[in-house]
């Protein structure tokens, strides 16, 4: 019987060229010095083109035009210039809301579920999801202030003790809505400014001139010693959980706006959970496009942001899309199943109503696209293609809330008030300018603050380190907590 | 003033008692005419919005009559004529929703108000209401000469960016009463009508107390041909429609 000494699948030939793999392949191995690492990042916030204020101006135009001097047109001359009428009284404008909202959820899922987890390859990425959440809620309220037929009045949402004698209806789901929102938006900037701070008083020691002022300001007299470092390790850690249920709560309670009402098609039990996969289904492709954006736009990010990254956000993406996917199909069973003949109604013409293809384009986008491509490790290690994923998802998004608000406004329970609702009006503009709001935003943001946290990227990489066992490189993580 | 009082969302409402003010409809009598509509928003000052507007739905009628068909073309059978309203909830949907409290309901006449200068126009009562009857000002409407002579001093003109709907004329119902309280009595059956059953040629809209077991409109309410919109809701609506003379039996 011949015995044949095959190497074991490991085992490469050359140990040199595997451990040259790891460090090339994973930025945790791949350690640079402290100074030439802060460096890297001072350099990339001031290096700027012409071609950035091009596009800083041009955006800029766009949110003056398109955002605030459509939204203000449309205040002096009322709501008509939407496309909104009777039956449907929420449209593009609760859309958006909800798109925005959606987008936003993931900058904060993709930071404190990564940290919770001790994820290694959230590290370079988390600070540009973060942003991503404050400035997409910016843009919510936008929308939904907008939506408001008076919105000179909104303060009569706010809880304040007045004169007028009047109190907020905290029976109404607008109210949880709002106080939920509110909530997600000063926790999720505190979480964004906590770690913050470390890279800030980086930035204050390495800058002169009003970038120092500044930076001092912000940086609140961090000088890096063990108890500060303890301190902030603590906070994080507790805010990193704490905001997980926040960060829940926030879209189911934005279903609740829609589950809570008495409509077919909206009354369903699981609006909650839909909502909350749907949102991460969203802004997990927003933080993949953000996280390629930067890596292709900025100096010296090709250092941070490597493949793995995209392949960690590319397998996050298919888990969620099969998560979306679950949870459309139980909303669709349940509502089938109760059997009630506005519900029927209501669900034969989301697919075959005018508004069929927009159905049909979503379970493309949604479900069909992120399971043909994301599968494969070198189709989602492929900056193109995931971020068409990702833009694909957002579409998908988009018109999945197009077919919850709008669509099914159209049908009710009075047949002679059936009436169609889609006419672009003023939203469209409006949503053009958040979109470049939003861009804009990061632009300035990079300028400004850096956009990789550096300190948690030189934590990570002092825990890692590859050790020789026999011939074969090892990786080894010492736990820092 | 102190401790002001939360409002309400219902007034206390117990299983079985009926609204302080009703309306019964019949559909057998109504021939389709829209004096009701017409004399609706020249009572309450409600804005006409032009064809383009009106053909994009955003006609501002407080009442429709409502006309479907069965069937399809030629074999159609046409349905009664039915007129719809704000049907005055006992247990109305769209007044928890609002988070301002300008739908509320009222513990004097347990109609359902709405407070135009406190609505704020999110919308969410209109999307709430599953008869769709509330309307929402999209614009402030052209009024031209002599026009603004016919307004209706006892009613409110509304600005664009508020929500209305029909008020069961509540301006009328004041009257009556600051009358019957005058003279040291309780409003009588058939004193006070809204415009749509004052206008209505054929006699189809009957209003009056509910609480009167007497009154016109609780008896044809007990009438076997009285049925409510969208029952199986549970909203409690004060308006009861009467079908089945030639069309059918119901009852």
């Amino acid at each position: 019987m011949a015995i044949s000494a095959n190497a074991l699948p490991h085992a490469h030939a050359d140990e040199h060229d595997h451990e040259a793999y790891l460090r090339k392949e994973h930025l945790m191995l791949d350690p640079k010095p402290r100074g030439e690492m802060n460096a890297l990042v001072m350099e990339s916030m001031t290096t700027t083109s012409w071609k950035f204020w091009v596009i800083a101006a041009v955006m800029a135009a766009i949110v003056a035009i398109g955002l605030f001097g459509a939204w203000g047109y449309m205040i002096a001359n009322g709501l008509y210039l939407t496309g909104k009428n009777r039956p449907g009284y929420w449209s593009l404008f609760l859309v958006h809301t909800v798109f925005w909202i959606g987008i936003s959820h993931a900058g904060t899922f993709v930071s404190a579920l990564l940290r919770v987890f001790k994820a290694e390859f959230r590290r370079p990425f988390t600070r540009a999801a973060e942003l991503m959440t404050t400035f997409a809620l910016a843009q919510a309220g936008i929308q939904i202030f907008a939506h408001m037929g008076r919105v000179w009045l909104a303060y009569w949402m706010f809880p304040i003790p007045n004169q007028r004698l009047l109190w907020t209806n905290f029976h109404s789901p607008l109210m949880w809505d709002f106080l939920a929102i509110n909530t997600y938006l000063l926790s999720s900037t505190m979480y964004l400014f906590l770690p913050l701070i470390p890279d800030l008083a980086m930035a204050r020691d390495r800058s002169t001139g009003w970038r120092k002022s500044l930076y001092r300001i912000l940086a609140m007299g961090f000088r890096g010693t063990e108890a500060e470092w303890t301190h902030l390790r603590i906070a994080l850690n507790i805010f990193a959980f704490a905001i997980l249920p926040v960060m829940f709560s926030v879209h189911t309670i934005v279903s609740w706006d829609f589950a809570a009402a008495m409509r077919p098609g909206w009354s369903s039990t699981i609006f909650g959970p839909y909502f909350v996969v749907g949102a991460l289904q969203s802004g997990v492709s927003a933080v993949a496009m953000v996280v390629i954006t930067i890596r292709y736009t900025m100096k010296n990010m090709d250092y941070f942001i490597r493949k793995e990254h995209f392949d960690a956000l590319g397998k996050l993406m298919l888990i969620i899309s099969m998560s979306w996917a679950y949870f459309f199909f139980n909303d669709y069973m349940v509502q089938w199943y109760g059997g009630d003949k506005w519900t029927d109604a209501l669900l034969h013409f989301h697919e075959a109503g005018p508004a069929g293809w927009i159905w049909f384009m979503m379970l493309i986008t949604n479900i069909a696209i992120p399971w043909l491509v994301l599968w494969n490790k070198n189709w989602r290690r492929n900056p193109v293609m995931l971020f068409t994923v990702g833009l694909l998802a957002n579409v998908g998004m988009w018109a999945e809330r197009f077919i919850i608000v709008p669509v099914s406004l159209e049908i009710n329970r009075m047949p002679f008030m059936w009436g169609q609702t889609f006419k672009p009006g003023i939203e469209v503009p409006m949503f053009i300018g958040t979109v470049a709001f939003f861009i804009l935003l990061y632009m300035l943001a990079s300028r400004l603050i850096p956009l990789v946290p550096v300190w948690e990227v030189q934590e990570g990489q002092m825990a890692h380190s590859i050790r020789k066992y026999g011939k074969e490189p090892v990786v080894s993580v010492a736990d820092l907590e | 003033m102190a401790n002001p009082k939360i409002p309400e969302f219902k007034a206390d409402w117990k299983e079985g008692e009926e609204g302080r003010w009703g309306m019964a409809i019949d559909m057998d009598l109504c021939t389709g005419c829209q004096a009701c509509v017409a004399a609706c928003s020249m009572e309450n000052n409600v804005p006409f919005v032009g064809e383009e507007m009106s053909g994009y739905g955003r006609q501002m009628a407080w009442l429709r009559v409502e006309r479907l068909w069965e069937g399809e073309y030629p074999e159609v059978k046409m349905t009664p004529f039915q007129p719809v309203m704000c049907q005055q909830c006992g247990s109305a949907p769209c007044e928890p929703v609002c988070p301002v409290f300008a739908t509320v309901h009222s513990q004097v006449e347990q109609l359902n108000l709405q407070v135009y200068n406190r609505c704020v126009g999110t919308r969410y009562c209109a999307n709430n209401c599953p008869y769709v009857v509330r309307v929402f000002n999209w614009a402030d409407y052209d009024r031209p000469e002599p026009l603004p002579n016919q307004f209706n001093p006892d009613v409110t003109v509304r600005r664009r960016g508020v929500m209305e709907k029909c008020t069961f004329c509540i301006q009328r119902i004041h009257k009556a009463e600051d009358q019957a309280k005058s003279e040291g009595r309780e409003v009588v059956d058939g004193e006070v009508a809204p415009a749509c059953a004052q206008a209505c040629p054929a006699d189809a809209i009957v209003f009056g107390r509910m609480d009167d077991p007497e009154s016109r409109v609780s008896k044809l309410s007990k009438d076997g041909r009285a049925v409510h919109l969208l029952e199986e809701l549970g909203t409690n609506p004060r308006v009861a429609y009467l079908k089945g003379g030639s069309n059918g039996n119901l009852g």
